[in-house]
């Protein structure tokens, strides 16, 4: 088991809008000065880490999450700057390596790539791509983003992209090497590649029992083994809502967070998340809405069953209020977090 | 005997109707797209007691077969190696996957219906198609036990809707019969059973609602059948 005191608690947005204190949404640019100011907070209060998912749709108002985090790094001091994630396959590798190693020299250190291939598909036609190369765009890649972490000459080729030559990309950081993970939302395909690269890898578990991931974390180790990389233990990514009691957290959870999946899910063409279906997720599913214990009591479970060394809250979803979403993040720090590695501890 | 059961697709709905067909006491093949080394490591976790192989070795060894690949790809299948196989389809048009593809989401018919023809020579039957594969995984639940929740079925041949619906039942849901193979389009991406995870009779409420949906009035208009 991971020492309890040393599980990464993180908070992830990508950006959704907000209501001010009038009801009223809130724009673009107020909910991605808003994402400072929770950052702010969470650093403050002692959260691990803030991840900041891309996405190019208008419920959410982060396209450019390591812009964000450049914002966070000058206002904070401890946090660790997360992508969650960055969409490698319509990305450059080595822009990416460039701007996240700039963030990391201007955080001093706190930045994390979490790269992975994205659950939309916006960003394919957006930027030229096209999704018939899905799988080969993030095997390229991945592959070109993992030799440039070595932060040496590179020597590359493939369909993608230009070829290297013995080529060095700056800045250097001053560890030596960024902080690199890998999120997969649950294709084993993916999971396989984590391993081969060594890469740490964060499951995106947005519906239905955790239970079902434990043969995935199973995977992930032995398909490290057979590569000969190291499998450190996963982290989870799943949302949820904490309020002072759990009636009032339940109800912002289906107010919002059920929402704002529903309106993804109706894109491909699911019908929403019944009342049944969404208290079971609340109950024993993916989705942590309670008051303080009783979060912390479901996370816990989790932690241990997936042995996870890392957790993050997607804390934001749908269209939740500032004040709400603030006291949900003093909870999550004071209150919830502590508790997990509490209940951890006590085995 | 023990039967056995072919799975074409290793992925996310691959492995959860592998992980079910092995606990309902079947033998089990699952192909992915290459070889069988590819998934070896990924079935031997995700389904322990099932053989990975490939599509060639499922096609030999067994007779029920189930389509869990993108549906995009259905016509790299070998009509010729699944003839006279009961072939369930669990397939869905998942344009993220598979791309823009008028063909897959015409509404005159069902994306079953083109598996059918393709596969001219095969019993072609629609089933576990409407429920997520997260659902597949949480809810079956033994035979005779109360409470369970429904998977429909579409097929044209008696024969095969019977054994396909003792295959649902052995995984662990009820099995409700919905018609012809022509009718799985009320169970398609868009319509109220898309992603239902319900018991029979609220699953057949569902399905009876599907001219009330957006993409059930599109399929009537297509058809020039006019929705009073």
């Amino acid at each position: 088991m991971v020492d309890p005191q040393k599980i990464v608690f993180g908070l992830d947005s990508f950006g959704d809008l907000p209501t001010d204190e009038n009801g009223n949404l809130m724009t673009q640019a107020q909910a991605i000065r808003q994402v400072v100011t929770e950052a702010e907070l969470a650093d403050r209060l002692g959260v691990n880490v803030i991840a900041l998912g891309e996405h190019h749709r208008p419920e959410y108002a982060i396209s450019s999450p390591d812009t964000v985090l450049a914002g966070i790094a000058t206002r904070t001091r401890h946090i660790k700057l997360a992508s969650g994630v960055t969409v490698l396959s319509s990305d450059d590798p080595v822009r990416v390596y460039e701007r996240f190693a700039t963030l990391d020299a201007l955080s001093n250190g706190r930045a994390q790539v979490v790269i992975g291939r994205g659950s939309f598909t916006e960003p394919f036609p957006l930027y030229g791509y096209d999704l018939s190369d899905y799988d080969l765009l993030f095997e390229e890649k991945i592959e070109l983003f993992s030799k440039l972490l070595d932060e040496k000459p590179v020597t590359w080729s493939g369909k993608t992209r230009a070829a290297l030559d013995g080529i060095e990309v700056f800045p250097k950081t001053e560890k030596g090497r960024l902080d690199t993970q890998v999120a997969v939302g649950g294709s084993p395909e993916s999971v396989v590649r984590a391993a081969r690269y060594g890469f740490p890898m964060i499951l995106a578990i947005i519906g239905g029992s955790p239970r079902r991931f434990v043969p995935y974390v199973k995977l992930y180790q032995k398909a490290s083994q057979k590569f000969g990389t190291k499998a450190y233990p996963v982290g989870i990514h799943s949302h949820g809502v904490i309020a002072d009691s759990d009636a009032e957290a339940v109800e912002l959870a289906w107010k919002h967070t059920r929402k704002s999946l529903a309106r993804v899910g109706k894109e491909r063409g699911w019908v929403p998340m019944s009342r049944e279906q969404f208290e079971q997720e609340v109950k024993q599913g993916s989705i942590y809405a309670g008051a303080p214990e009783t979060v912390a009591q479901r996370l816990a479970a989790t932690i241990k069953l997936l042995n996870a060394g890392r957790f993050e809250l997607a804390y934001g979803a749908g269209e939740l209020s500032v004040q709400a979403r603030l006291h949900m993040i003093e909870l999550y720090a004071t209150k919830v977090i502590p508790r997990v590695r509490e209940i951890l501890a006590e085995g | 005997m023990v039967e056995t059961l072919g799975i074409l697709g290793a992925g996310k709905l691959g492995t959860v109707l592998g992980q079910l067909a092995i606990a309902a006491g079947y033998r089990v093949l699952i192909a992915g797209s290459g070889s069988s080394a590819k998934i070896e490591l990924t079935i031997e976790t995700l389904v322990p007691g099932a053989v990975p192989t490939t599509a060639s070795d499922v096609y030999q060894q067994a007779n029920i077969i189930i389509l869990a690949i993108p549906l995009g790809k259905y016509q790299n299948l070998s009509p010729s190696a699944l003839a006279g196989k009961l072939v369930i389809d669990a397939m869905n048009y998942w344009w993220e996957v598979d791309g823009p593809r008028p063909d897959l989401t015409d509404p005159r018919h069902s994306s079953s219906e083109l598996v059918a023809h393709f596969l001219k020579k095969s019993h072609v039957i629609k089933a576990f198609n409407h429920m997520g594969y997260h659902d597949l995984f949480d809810e079956a639940r033994p035979q005779g036990q109360a409470k369970r929740k429904a998977i429909a079925i579409v097929g044209d041949e008696h024969e095969y809707v019977k054994k396909t619906a003792e295959i649902v039942d052995r995984f662990g849901f009820e099995p409700f019969y919905a018609g012809p193979l022509a009718e799985g389009i009320r169970m398609e991406p868009g319509s109220a059973v898309f992603g239902a995870n319900v018991e029979k009779n609220e699953l057949k409420k569902l399905l009876a609602r599907f001219e009330e949906t957006k993409r059930g009035q599109m399929v009537l208009q297509a058809r020039g059948i006019n929705f009073k």
